[in-house]
């Protein structure tokens, strides 16, 4: 499955969705926030949200700023 | 006791109240243990943060939020770095999501060297997210006329600089803001361009509700210190404004009675 994340062009072996995404990835989902094809996901949808060959996928967090 | 009354010395923006009257940014520290350290020493109850994409090459790296901690301040998220209203509203809506609450800190840019607001997209903006129930506090310039408009167009705080973000230079223009503070009913902060305690001091005196600041503090040799003298800065500044300054004067007018002298 091919996807891009933050910009980048992955490839990935099936995922069954979104939180299987953020799994894969080594991140903590209750830390971030994901736009799917610049859709918000809510954080309690990532599990039956599904993903499809070339989705472009935004995963962000809070850092430091003024 | 002296006998005089003291009540409570509190603020309030977007129904939500606060008793420091120092936000302070999370930006440019040595590292997150600093910047919590600093904003506990700067007594912040407010603290402002930016959204940015995760680093999926590094996923174990330190996050704000183990450091500073999302349940011991309230997140004020901004939009720097955002030069369209579009922009603004896709990281905000972004940060809700992250967050899972609504008070934002609207700032759009006009360019890089100065980081001036761009005052004509930043009305715009703000119209787009109050239409999609975001609470906005308004990082804008010392325009009373533009200040006006963002108030008229349901503003939760407005924000003037005092000078460019990061240049430490002090309130550029004293009847500007105090214009601005004369005429607003919602909150007014000084936002960006204070570099040390006697800035902080000086716009609460003017009569800010509250000072924003993030350089001044990181960017000092002991941002702990500095973060102190800022808390103390705004105090001061603050009840000098409530208590009333003495009138100015042409000549000298003794403090010892001239009645009595041997």
């Amino acid at each position: 499955m091919n996807l891009t994340v933050n910009g980048e062009p992955r490839a990935f072996a099936a995922l069954a969705s979104l939180l299987d995404l953020v799994a894969e990835l080594g991140l903590d989902a209750r830390k971030v926030a994901v736009e799917r094809n610049l859709e918000i996901v809510p954080r309690s949808a990532y599990g039956r949200t599904a993903l499809a060959d070339g989705d472009r996928i935004e995963i962000v967090h809070f850092i430091g700023g003024g | 006791m002296d006998g005089s009354v003291q009540t409570e010395d509190t603020w309030s923006v977007a129904g939500r109240t606060f008793r420091s009257r120092l936000i302070v940014g999370t930006g440019k520290y040595k590292d997150y243990a600093q910047n919590a350290a600093a904003a506990e020493a700067a007594g912040a109850e407010i603290v402002t943060v930016a959204l940015r994409r995760v680093n999926l090459s590094d996923p174990s790296q330190p996050m704000l939020v183990d450091y500073v901690k999302p349940d011991r301040f309230t997140f004020l998220p901004n939009t720097a770095g955002c030069f369209t209203g579009e922009d603004a509203v896709r990281t905000l809506r972004l940060a809700r999501e992250a967050g899972g609450w609504d008070l934002v800190k609207l700032e759009v840019l006009s360019n890089t060297k100065h980081l001036l607001p761009d005052m004509e997209e930043t009305l715009r903006a703000l119209k787009l997210l109050i239409a999609e129930g975001f609470q906005v506090m308004v990082y804008c310039s010392d325009d009373p006329v533009y200040a006006l408009k963002l108030e008229e167009a349901g503003a939760a705080a407005i924000m003037p600089a005092a000078a460019p973000i990061g240049s430490g230079r002090g309130i550029q223009n004293f009847l500007n803001l105090g214009l601005i503070i004369e005429q607003s009913k919602v909150p007014v902060l000084v936002d960006a361009g204070v570099g040390t305690a006697s800035d902080a001091v000086l716009a609460m005196e003017l009569g800010c509700d509250a000072v924003l600041m993030n350089t001044a503090i990181a960017e000092a040799g002991d941002p702990i210190r500095m973060a102190r003298a800022m808390k103390h800065a705004v105090i001061a500044g603050r009840e000098a404004h409530l208590a009333g300054r003495m009138p100015k004067r042409s000549y000298a007018d003794p403090s010892s009675p001239l009645a009595g002298l041997i």
